[in-house]
């Protein structure tokens, strides 16, 4: 169940990545919805479920991008893994740490997607902070958003289902 | 009441706690530990990662990083391998194989051994070819006519310089004809002269003498020879001849046996004699101890004198 969980959050991002590639900030893309899945796996069911969704959704977003596929797998992995071990280590649940291992992991994803491609190229290693940092802090505030939403939406079905029956019950 | 926890170094721990007693039983069964596992299959998604990476990558030299490090890789074990291999063959070869080497050294040396005598005939052979290609050329180039012999023997008694040729009478040989060899004079026919076969007196021999002259000055004299080195030496050459060392001395033909212009030898010393005649020191340019193909003239000595009253002109 967990596992069809997690590959559906995947693809739903992906399909909303495709969607969303016109919005850029400074020339880069703002969000990286894929990159907010693997950080929420990895802070939701520890550095296994983090990693294989790093390298899943990683290599299927190069694929569907076109570019040299595995670089942004081996990434994603890395920041899966990483992000997974801390929140096991740590207490990671209230939103200040989790918007922290958002930010921390949308860096280190672009530190090391540019430091590949840099390697790949032959070429100087080129960080576009302010776009890196941009991007950082938006996927923090959707990182955030969505496990609002995971952790309080099934207590808000819950409780609208609880009324609905105290509604039917009442008699007028 | 039953508890079960499921511990991540242990299989099972389970407790029984009924009322009056409890019953734990623990499985100490170790396995690997969770962050092991994490740890190989974080290591495992990496690589693979980058093996995928890899593969589609070239290098500066246009083959693919994987192919490249890979082939490289193996090529180490390849030759890691070839050279293991390569010391296994060389052990059994040089051990089991040494069984039959010391036959077949011997029978090797036997063969080396008659190749070089087989050589050495071939040496031989060549070396007279050559030697009678010269005396050929000789043969044509001169206008007296002549007959080619080969030395068979010296002269048993080390006094006398004289040795034995393997033409006699039966090819025309007769006594005092001149002998006479591609670098010069060599002497002449002493009798008796057998059918095949024949003396010759060599011109260094003590009792021999060719009349000789210088050919830069043309002083006259008489070629004998002498004991010592050179064993020739000009006679009756006036103290007044401009005769040098360096000079060719060539058989002036008056004594009627030897060609007019053949070569005798140079002059090797010549100084002021004490009396009226030069002493002259001339070395000769037969080499007598290499002596095997001669020419001997078909002219008997009294037509000789009769050409050397010829212009030298003719010669030329």
């Amino acid at each position: 169940m967990r596992t069809i969980g997690v590959l559906i959050a995947l693809a739903g991002a992906l399909a909303l990545q495709t969607t969303l590639t016109g919005l850029t900030i400074a020339g880069a893309t703002a969000v990286n919805l894929v990159l907010v899945a693997v950080i929420y796996v990895a802070l939701a069911f520890g550095p296994v479920a983090g990693l294989l969704a790093g390298s899943a959704g990683g290599l299927v977003q190069d694929a569907l991008a076109g570019g040299i596929v595995g670089i942004g797998g081996f990434s994603k992995t890395l920041v899966g893994f990483l992000v997974g071990l801390l929140g096991a280590q740590f207490i990671v649940a209230q939103s200040l740490p989790r918007f922290v291992m958002f930010v921390g992991g949308t860096v280190v994803h672009e530190l090391c997607y540019q430091a590949l491609y840099a390697l790949v190229e032959s070429r100087a290693f080129r960080m576009p902070w302010s776009a890196a940092l941009t991007q950082a802090v938006i996927n923090g505030v959707i990182g955030i958003l969505a496990f609002q939403i995971v952790e309080s939406g099934p207590g808000l079905m819950q409780r609208r289902r609880a009324r609905g029956a105290t509604l039917s019950r009442r008699q007028f | 009441m039953l508890n079960a926890e499921i511990n991540d170094e242990f299989s099972i721990s389970f407790s029984i706690q009924p009322s009056a007693f409890r019953i734990t039983v623990i499985d100490l069964t170790p396995r690997t530990p969770y962050r092991q596992r994490t740890g190989i299959l974080f290591g495992a998604v990496m690589i693979g990662h980058l093996i995928l990476i890899s593969a589609q990558v070239q290098s500066k030299a246009g083959v693919p990083v994987l192919e490249g490090v890979t082939f490289g890789v193996f090529s180490r074990l390849q030759g890691g391998a070839a050279g293991f291999f390569r010391g296994i063959g060389g052990v059994w070869g040089n051990y089991v194989g040494l069984r039959g080497a010391k036959a077949e050294n011997e029978k090797l040396k036997q063969e080396v051994a008659a190749l070089e005598v087989r050589l050495q005939e071939q040496r031989a052979l060549a070396s007279r070819a050559e030697r009678l290609q010269t005396l050929l050329d000789l043969r044509s180039s001169t206008t007296v006519p002549t007959i080619a012999a080969e030395v068979i023997a010296g002269n048993p008694n080390p006094g006398l310089m004289t040795v034995t040729v393997n033409r006699g009478s039966a090819d025309g040989v007769q006594a005092d004809m001149a002998v006479i060899a591609p670098k010069g004079v060599v002497g002449r026919v002493v009798g008796p002269v057998a059918a095949h076969a024949a003396r010759v007196q060599l011109i260094i021999d003590r009792t021999a003498a060719v009349g000789a002259i210088s050919e830069r000055v043309r002083a006259g004299g008489m070629a004998v020879g002498v004991d010592g080195d050179p064993p020739l030496g000009m006679e009756l050459v006036s103290n007044l001849a401009d005769i040098i060392a360096g000079d060719l001395i060539v058989a002036s033909g008056v004594d009627g046996i030897y060609p007019k212009g053949f070569t005798i030898g140079t002059v090797e010393k010549s100084e002021r004699g004490p009396s009226l005649h030069r002493i002259i020191a001339v070395r000769p340019a037969v080499d007598f101890s290499a002596l095997e193909d001669v020419l001997i003239v078909l002219v008997p000595a009294r037509s000789a004198v009769i050409d050397s009253r010829e212009p030298t002109q003719e010669k030329k």
